[in-house]
């Protein structure tokens, strides 16, 4: 096995030669011959009855080719929501149509009225100018609490409140929960915003829609983490076009972060427009768009409470949470606040009993739906920003209230109080390396240097659990998913050897093309340079499901793995015939069959090429060929965990906070290209940390988004933050699955937003601040400076 | 429509023109040439940068119109002659400097602007000088490590503090 490109190797990128010289082909780069163009005509209010639309001026103008309405979409379905939650009183939730353009009512800031097509995407920008709506505002729903308020307008008319459902987890423990309250030794409790965020990949979304009228087909090509998500979903839901006439694809895709994973309205607007017109439409975001159209993340405000007992061993935890769904569903919005965020609520201690609470809320914002992490980095926040308080209001060390509390590496497979069964972890030695690497011991004499230029440093600790690896189908099934989750793979090997792989996982920016090639290139034993991968066109993929919850390699992954053993199986035979050997007797070793025990042995292209060119070949017993599928579906989630330390120092006199040092020790299982597994914490690591100090979604109170531009939300840069150690060394493999991966791409974003707080809030209480216990992110210096002086 | 010429990494291109046609759309819809990128409306992201006889330049903020005449440099014309990687592209390559790719062709024009101005900048100077340059994949650590190596200077010295 060539050392370079096998398993574990730090593999240089493949697909980084076509993005660095310009030859990347995103769907923006796709310009179909005869294209018209799509621009949105959006509300400017946030809520509002239509009284009427006047689209004749516009139809009237150069180039407009037709002005569309609700009215055009009567035959349509709304956008479907991909999973429906169940309430605490066995109820299913609120489930509003969200329609590809406003139908009666608006909604949000953003929600789009009319499309104008026309000739040049400035044709149709300038006809919009021209339509008039008649709008009669409305009183918006912006906050969650108000929303909920007895005589609060609705969002949605057909609807009997504001709440989408109000969720119990576990439900039967809430009354063992409470008890164990009442005898508590210690309580404590912090209330806390998880703050809105917008994902912002750096490539706005575009979706261009194009019909073939002779085969009655279609063909989108969007900016989709999921393209077999988006047929389904828009075929089946929304257009009514069969599979067969339906293709999607999702080229090279500049970032996602999970905002890329939902059908959106624009989609289904371009698929269906260009049958309308009989010619590719073709819609692309501007950046302005994209803040009021693509879905937001988090937007949690929660009370957390824990219970511990003299001896300080937690006994209980409860919560009570807010999620803010926006107007809308969106497709996985429901799932996010409940199922990936309450089975969480264990963290990586061995707390009993937990009870979680939320109560989903709607209002006239953007939908919300899953970001980086979507549900974990809520739980995460919440767990180790009150775990930290509690240390504090003890008077104990945060590391050692976190030690004596974990789960031990001796308790695996741990089954949580909140339905999940942990297979492997090592929190110890997360927790050890991470101080380690920290250089913690030395923390006080650089705290002292700090004071003497009158800055305050702190050291914040954070330790993290996550499900990845996203999920056992039958499982989700039970829980409120409308569709599996699989993953699916399909090896084909060429005649003279070489291999096209394809997978129904898709890589916008995690290095896919690289990583599934090493892997199977580890496996059979050729040249990673042999093996092409293929993704991101339903026209030649098996159905899968794409990319989010940190899956690809620990589900797409172990699906590659499961077709390639079936290449190995059948080559095997193949290779038995040509040496006149058992099959059983067969060995495969770097690229060549051979018969134990004997110097006899085929290489792998005669095995290849007798598999298609079948002269000698058992045809009796044996197809010809070599070209497998297959699907995998976990049987578990993957449980990724780590110890992230943040060392900061602070302005008292501004408020402004500097990361000095930031450590992650992760445990991410096995690892198949570790400067990839970096690269992608570091990406992590700064969303979150973007959450934790500078970024913000913002609306004012009649629903107007104040942080709409790259102007005013504000997006981490280069000078920003700096001083990353990364660490992976600490491994408990996965048990369920071939490759023993457990997913690296969201850990980031998860631990470290509560390692920040926690270092602001240490070093004020060094500082003797000992007033402030809580600052809402982001830290920006008003905030600091604010709390200090408050 | 206004005709206007521009030299673009070494040949002499011309397009038909609005007063509003922005560079940026000059060079893509135009031109054919898509490896400049646009994400987003304010000049802010910088993944649309090129250099204009030079200079780094936000093409979403230069009018076509006013660059009769120019030389212009776009990502696709700092490969080598033969094809293979440029230096500040395989340093990207190297240290893992792109992950999504959309920000990069701003983050290779940029860097070749700075290290035009600046041929072994230091760290805090390869920050600074990329504040107008956003990436959501990369968190920024490898693109400095890149922007080091390609000046020829120890990448991996990235100081903790």
């Amino acid at each position: 096995m060539p050392k370079d490109d096998g398993i574990g190797a730090s593999t240089k990128r493949r697909e980084d030669v076509r993005f660095l010289t310009g030859n990347g082909k995103y769907t923006d780069d796709i310009n179909l011959r005869g294209q018209a163009h799509v621009h949105f005509l959006r509300s400017d209010v946030a809520h509002g009855r239509i009284r009427g639309i006047d689209t004749s001026a516009a139809e009237a103008m150069d180039g407009v080719l037709k002005v569309f309405t609700s009215a055009d979409f009567e035959s349509a379905g709304g956008l479907p929501c991909g999973w429906q939650v169940t309430d605490r009183f066995g109820q299913v939730m609120q489930e509003p149509k969200h329609p590809i353009l406003a139908e009666g009512k608006v909604r949000h800031v953003g929600d789009p009225i009319c499309a104008v097509v026309a000739e040049t995407y400035e044709q149709a920008r300038d006809a919009a100018e021209a339509i008039e709506v008649d709008i009669e505002e409305l009183e918006p729903v912006i906050d969650m609490k108000s929303a909920l308020a007895d005589g609060a307008p609705k969002v949605h008319d057909d609807l009997t409140s504001n709440l989408c459902y109000d969720w119990g987890f576990v439900e039967d423990n809430k009354d063992a929960v409470n008890a164990a309250f009442e005898t508590a030794a210690h309580v404590v409790s912090l209330e806390l915003t998880n703050n809105r965020l917008v994902a912002n990949p750096m490539e706005p979304r575009v979706a261009v829609g194009d019909y073939d009228p002779w085969g009655d087909s279609h063909t989108l090509y969007t900016t989709s983490q999921n393209p077999h998500v988006i047929r389904l979903l828009m075929g089946a839901f929304v257009l009514n076009i069969p599979e067969h006439k339906l293709r999607v694809v999702a080229p090279d895709v500049g970032g996602g972060f999970g905002s890329k994973i939902f059908h959106y309205a624009e989609e289904a607007f371009c698929t269906y427009a260009a049958k309308v017109l009989k010619r590719p439409v073709k819609w692309t975001s501007s950046r302005s768009e994209a803040f009021i159209s693509d879905a937001h993340g988090r937007d949690h405000r929660t009370k957390i409470e824990l219970a511990l007992d003299a001896d300080h061993n937690f006994t209980a935890l409860r919560t009570e949470t807010y999620a803010n769904m926006g107007a809308y569903l969106s497709t996985f919005a429901p799932s996010i606040p409940t199922w990936l965020h309450g089975t969480l609520m264990a963290g990586n201690y061995r707390t009993p009993l937990i009870y979680v609470n939320v109560k989903a809320v709607f209002t006239n914002t953007v939908p919300v739906d899953a970001y980086r992490g979507a549900g974990r980095p809520e739980a995460t926040f919440q767990i180790e920003r009150l775990v930290d308080k509690a240390a504090r209001e003890l008077g104990v060390d945060p590391v050692e209230l976190r030690r004596q509390n974990f789960i031990t590496a001796d308790q695996f497979p741990y089954q949580t109080p909140v339905a999940v069964v942990y297979d492997t972890g090592n929190y110890h030695a997360t927790m050890d390396k991470m101080l380690e690497l920290a250089d913690y011991a030395g923390f006080e004499e650089r705290r002292a240097e700090s004071a003497k230029r009158g800055k305050l440093r702190g050291f914040g600790i954070a330790h993290y659990i996550e499900a990845c690896g996203i999920a056992p189908s039958n499982l989700v099934g039970q829980l409120g998913a409308r569709a599996g989750l699989y993953e699916s793979a399909s090896v084909r090997v060429n005649a003279t050897g070489s291999i096209s792989v394809y997978t129904g996982s898709h890589s916008h920016g995690q290095g896919h093309e690289t990583t599934f090639a090493q892997v199977v290139a580890d496996m059979i034993g050729v040249d990673a340079s042999s093996i092409e991968i293929h993704h991101g066109d339903t026209s030649n993929t098996p159905m899968g499901m794409g990319t989010y919850g940190s899956r690809s390699l620990a589900v797409g992954g172990s699906a590659i793995v499961k077709a390639t053993n079936k290449i190995i199986d059948k080559a095997k035979k193949i290779a038995a015939h040509l040496l006149e050997a058992a099959p059983e007797d067969i060995e495969l070793k770097d690229g060549k069959f051979s018969v134990a025990g004997t110097d006899k042995s085929v290489d792998w292209s005669g095995v290849t090429l007798a598999a298609y060119v079948p002269h000698n070949y058992p045809l009796e017993e044996l197809e010809p060929g070599l070209e497998e599928t297959a699907f995998y579906d976990p049987s578990n989630f993957t449980y990724p965990s780590g110890a992230y330390g943040c060392e900061i120092e602070l302005d008292p006199e501004t408020g402004k906070i500097d990361i000095l040092r930031f450590i992650a020790a992760d445990d991410f299982g096995n690892i198949v290209n570790p400067m990839i597994v970096e690269g992608q914490v570091h990406g992590g690591l700064v969303q979150g940390i973007g959450q934790a100090l500078m970024e913000n979604c913002v609306y004012d109170d009649q629903g107007q988004l104040l942080s709409g531009s790259f102007m005013d939300y504000t997006m981490p840069r280069a000078d920003d933050v700096r001083g990353f150690t990364v660490d992976h060394s600490c491994i408990t493999p996965c048990t369920h699955n071939p490759l023993g991966v457990k997913g690296c791409g969201e850990a980031g974003a998860i631990g470290s937003p509560p390692a920040v707080v926690n270092a602001a809030i240490d070093a004020l209480h060094r500082a003797g601040h000992t007033h402030v216990t809580h600052i809402d992110m982001p830290l920006t210096p008003a905030r600091v400076w604010a709390a200090i002086n408050g | 429509m206004t005709r206007v010429t521009m030299t673009v990494n070494g040949r002499q291109m011309s397009a038909e023109t609005e007063g509003r046609t922005l560079l940026s759309s000059y060079l893509r819809d135009l031109l054919g040439l898509t490896g400049t990128h646009v994400g987003c409306d304010t000049s802010q992201c910088g993944a649309c940068v090129v250099l204009v006889d030079g200079k780094a330049v936000k093409s979403c903020t230069a009018f076509a119109g006013d660059l009769e005449g120019a030389e212009v440099t776009t990502v696709e014309g700092m490969a080598n002659p033969d094809g293979s990687l440029g230096r500040i592209q395989q340093a990207f390559q190297d240290y893992h400097g792109l992950q999504c790719g959309f920000c990069t062709p701003g983050m290779v024009m940029s860097t070749a602007a700075l290290l035009a101005e600046n041929p072994t900048p230091t760290e805090e100077e390869v920050r600074h000088y990329l504040e107008g340059n956003i990436c959501r994949c990369t968190g920024y650590q490898n693109i400095v490590r890149a922007v080091m190596a390609a000046s020829g200077q120890d990448a991996g010295a990235l100081a903790a503090e």
